[in-house]
């Protein structure tokens, strides 16, 4: 467990030379931020956005604005959790353009406590994921994320997906603990509902021993 | 403790962030209700799933090229000076 520990809390002050080196204008400190971060902004961006052209926006815009914006960052939080707030922002501006339609923000979505309570109980069979191959499965998972509310799958991504604490979403969402906890409760039930059509013990006993 | 309280505790419960006496509860109900037992484990799926299913992955070229524009633009940012981001 130590040794986990130490692995953790390493890159966190390594990140934090790069963005101190950064700021003094080293633009090669910068890359290496780039390099760091660029997949999981990417992933963020597509999950919030569902658009590979936009997320690759996303992507793009979100790394110039830290540039920009470097001078104005507090080192007492995390880059990384501020490049997400920033990353996280540019992707719901995208949805906006996108659906001008609907009104997309994190405090949207919030129905009542009922709403996301199991209707389908029915368990699945064991190692459903390997029901399906891959690009069928990451069909399915893609499919199944896109029907969320975008305030909903954000949340999702960032704390299971992205593994971000609890406090860490908060912060980058600006959005109060129980904010967060609340609508990842509802992320996962949902999910897991929508899952349950794909990955159910099949009649014929499929996967039963 | 009733099913809708369960509920109320899934996520603290697979963070781990349960205190010991909460913890042994919602065992204890796990233990015998079926039901909770099936979303329990179906949503601890869920996770697993979406966290090991590398969606989204961002392909080594289109990554190559994301970074060169990133490292360009903000090259000419430094030109223009720090008004034009």
């Amino acid at each position: 467990m130590g040794a986990i520990q130490n692995k953790l809390e390493e890159p966190v002050s390594d990140e934090l030379k790069l963005v101190q080196a950064a700021k003094r204008g080293d633009d090669s400190a910068f890359e290496e931020l780039v390099r760091r971060y660029d997949r999981n902004v990417f992933r963020i961006a597509q999950h919030i956005t569902q658009n590979r052209e936009d997320a690759e926006d996303v992507v793009q815009e979100a790394f110039l604005k830290a540039y920009g914006n470097l001078a104005k960052f507090q080192e007492q939080s995390k880059f990384y959790t501020w490049l997400v707030r920033i990353a996280v922002n540019e992707a719901l501006m995208k949805l906006r353009r996108r659906k001008p339609e609907r009104t997309v923000s994190l405090d949207e979505d919030i129905k009542t406590e009922d709403d996301s309570l199991p209707r389908e109980i029915a368990d699945w069979s064991p190692n459903p994921e390997q029901q399906y191959n891959q690009a069928e499965l990451r069909e399915i998972l893609s499919k199944t994320i896109q029907g969320l509310p975008p305030g909903f799958r954000t949340v999702f991504v960032l704390r299971d997906v992205e593994g971000l604490s609890t406090e860490e979403t908060a912060a980058a969402l600006e959005l109060s603990v129980p904010a967060v906890k609340s609508r990842l409760l509802r992320a996962r039930l949902q999910l897991r509902e929508r899952l349950g059509r794909f990955f159910q013990k099949r009649e014929s006993g499929d996967g039963d021993q | 403790m009733k099913c809708s309280e369960f509920l109320h505790e899934l996520t603290n419960y697979l963070d781990g962030v349960l205190d010991e006496p909460t913890k042994a509860e919602l065992e204890n109900h796990l233990s015998w209700c079926h039901n909770c037992y099936v979303v329990c484990d179906t949503t601890k799926k869920t996770i697993e799933i979406y966290r090991d299913s590398q969606l989204y992955e961002l392909p080594d070229d289109l990554r190559t090229r994301l970074r060169s524009a990133i490292m360009t633009k903000c090259q000419e940012h430094k030109k223009r000076g720090p008004q034009s981001v």
